[in-house]
């Protein structure tokens, strides 16, 4: 194990995947010769040339349609969206053909590629520029759709992400990036996708959360433990496929449950996996299941108002004293 | 060319006209749902260009695919089983009109979104270049109205910027579903187009089958040697209502001028005879064959079985991956080949 950030358990994931396979290559907006706009790939130009990390035209749909293309040749391109936000320019590729390729053409059309996306707000870049759109992908079959809340997992991910036969969209969260873990530094360390996972153990309140929320529960989960409430902290990991398993058995023991993520509330994160708890637990609910998530705004540019509109560890400990009834 | 690749190249064209015409048939029966989009008038293009490229050329082209199918050699039967959404379809039934491939035929669909495939062309060119197959081109058709969405000049630009082997083709029919070249376009001559990304580019008539292998082989050369993107215009016409292709079936004189002048497969038909290739005896052979191959295709794919129910769930991801149905997990999952 080594202690690093999630930003360097990300560049060494992607570093690992390129000097083990050469069919694994980059793509994107600055990330050649700058570096990547969040330094992920600084270093990686001079250690594999312009042939293996091409910066790309200010095009998404140039740079995920021209990822697929490359894909179906068999290559493994990881794409790289600046921010989650310019997806919606490349939305079409990303659900009209990575999503659906595989199926419309009864198998005969593989994928293996990464879209790697920053999503997330809290850092002033206003509403164009600060979303968290992640369940929007969640929606389309076909797609896997992975976001790592530490960094051990962000490597483990990762580099089953690039190893995958299917378009898998790698969500990062840019608040996380100076976010120190213990990462095991094996080559082949793999965390499968689509498995929820348990990151804290208590059996008084289960907390659903990903990404940035992970942390945020965990902060959460240990003032609850101050007031004698033992929160078990469930991270999705995936949001595609959906891994209800550690969750449903979580809320079998805790009867009581919060979900946490930094979108908005409506046909959200939190408004599936209450549903499906409700599906699939429904005799064992003693409290109504809590969604904390993001104030239903743009979000403002003003850090004062644009901190109020996101959701906060305290937002979640409440939450969770009101469904224990603390 | 040798006489029986002329009159393979000549059935090829009147199996592609046969063939939609009876998919026309069969789509106001209610055999055939979704939409369907014919390509009767283009029979020139799609023979042309397929009866010259190589096998490692890959071929990507827009939802008017049923000409491209058979031309990239998938079987008729194949092609009109997908018609009718049947297992034995090259998309086992699950695409449909516009989503026809056959991957080991280096033919990579059928891409019903409007421009979409440009910048995918585009990287599967991307893909030959990494992977040291220069002698690949990557053929790329689209009509004109896809000229007119941004996925083309992304594409396009891509295409140049990375030098990127790949024969764009605009079949220009003139009209973006009800709205002509130039009430949509900028420009009326769609090549004009690639002069904005320093592309090489020309338009030639595409309605002359012998003149579209001349002019795409010299094309295609030309990228091999010198790599990089060039747009070809071909100018084209999609016609239906003047749609048949059988001689006989035109009485007076008159008609069958303007048939041997203004359709591909007259103008094939007329320069065969009047080059002393084919008799008028041995087209007509070879037309009635031409026939025959889509009844039996129709035939087959009539009696081509559905889907089985448990089809739904498969190739929804190519990996081991949890299915559900109706919010249910079910016990199997998606697995690809």
């Amino acid at each position: 194990m080594a202690r690093m950030t999630m930003r360097e358990a990300i560049s060494k994931a992607l570093w690992e995947e390129m000097e083990r396979d050469e069919n694994v290559f980059i793509m994107g907006e600055e990330v050649g010769v700058w570096g990547g706009t969040y330094a992920v790939t600084k270093g990686f130009y001079d250690r594999f040339g312009e042939k293996r990390v091409r910066d790309t035209p200010i095009a998404e749909a140039a740079i995920i349609g021209g990822a697929i293309g490359a894909a179906l040749t068999g290559l493994r391109p990881i794409a790289e969206l600046m921010t989650i936000n310019f997806a919606f320019v490349a939305m079409d590729h990303i659900v009209n053909e990575a999503a659906k390729l595989h199926y419309m053409f009864a198998g005969q059309f593989k994928l293996p590629m990464v879209i790697r996306a920053v999503s997330g707000g809290g850092r002033q870049l206003g509403a164009t520029h600060s979303q968290t759109p992640d369940a929007v992908f969640a929606h389309f079959p076909g797609l896997k759709v992975v976001s790592p809340g530490t960094p051990e997992d962000a490597k483990g991910l990762l580099k089953s992400a690039i190893r995958s036969d299917d378009p898998v969209l790698f969500i990062e969260n840019a608040t996380l990036y100076q976010a120190k873990g213990e990462v095991p530094e094996d080559e082949d360390y793999l965390e499968p996708l689509g498995k929820s996972k348990v990151q804290r153990e208590g059996d008084d309140v289960t907390i659903v959360a990903y990404s940035k929320m992970v942390p945020s529960a965990l902060e959460a989960a240990d003032m609850l433990a101050e007031d004698g409430i033992e929160a078990q902290v469930v991270d999705l990991r995936s949001l595609r496929p959906l891994d209800m398993g550690p969750v449903i058995d979580s809320f079998k023991r805790t009867n009581r449950a919060v979900i946490a993520e930094e979108g908005w509330r409506s046909y959200g994160v939190g408004s599936e996996v209450s549903a499906r708890i409700y599906e699939l637990a429904f005799d064992y609910v003693d409290a109504p299941v809590k969604r904390v998530a993001q104030a239903e705004v743009p979000l403002p540019y003003n850090a004062h108002l644009e901190q109020l509109a996101l959701p906060q560890t305290e937002d979640i400990y409440h939450a969770a004293k009101e469904v224990v009834y603390g | 060319m040798e006489k029986s690749d002329y009159l393979d190249l000549y059935r090829e064209m009147v199996v592609i006209r046969r063939l939609e015409e009876r998919a026309a048939e069969l789509y106001q029966k209610g055999k055939i749902g979704g939409f369907l989009h014919l390509y009767i008038g283009q029979e020139a293009v799609c023979a042309g260009i397929g009866s010259v490229r190589q096998p490692q050329d890959r071929i990507i082209t827009a939802y008017r695919d049923h000409g491209w199918a058979i031309s990239s050699g998938i079987d008729p039967k194949v092609v009109m089983a997908e018609l009718l959404g049947k297992v034995d379809g090259c998309s086992k039934g699950k695409g449909g009109s516009m989503h026809m491939a056959d991957v080991d035929k280096n033919f990579w669909g059928g891409h019903a979104i409007v421009g979409a495939h440009i910048p995918i062309a585009a990287g599967m060119a991307l893909g030959d270049v990494y992977q040291g197959n220069d002698d690949a081109v990557t053929i790329c058709m689209f009509g004109d109205g896809a000229t007119n969405i941004g996925f083309f000049h992304e594409g396009l630009n891509l295409s140049k910027v990375w030098d990127l082997p790949v024969l764009w083709v605009c079949e220009n029919n003139q009209y973006g579903m009800g709205t002509s070249v130039d009430r949509a376009s900028a420009v009326s001559e769609i090549r004009q187009k690639a002069e904005g990304y320093g592309m090489p580019n020309e338009r030639i008539e595409g309605m002359n089958v012998i003149q579209v292998r001349e002019d795409a082989t010299r094309v295609l050369d030309r990228i091999r040697k010198e790599g990089g993107p060039y747009l070809l215009e071909v100018l084209t016409y999609r016609y239906r209502g003047h749609s048949m292709g059988d001689p006989e079936r035109y009485r007076e004189k008159e008609e069958v001028k303007h048939w041997e002048e203004s359709d591909p497969i007259g103008i094939f038909h007329k320069y065969l005879r009047d080059e002393g290739i084919a008799t008028e005896a041995e087209l007509e052979a070879t037309f009635k064959e031409a026939e025959k191959i889509v009844e039996d295709a129709v035939d087959f794919a009539e009696n081509s079985p559905d889907p089985e129910d448990e089809a739904l769930f498969d190739h929804i991801y190519a990996e081991p991956t949890p299915v559900e149905y109706k919010g249910y997990r079910l016990e199997r999952e998606s697995e690809g080949r």
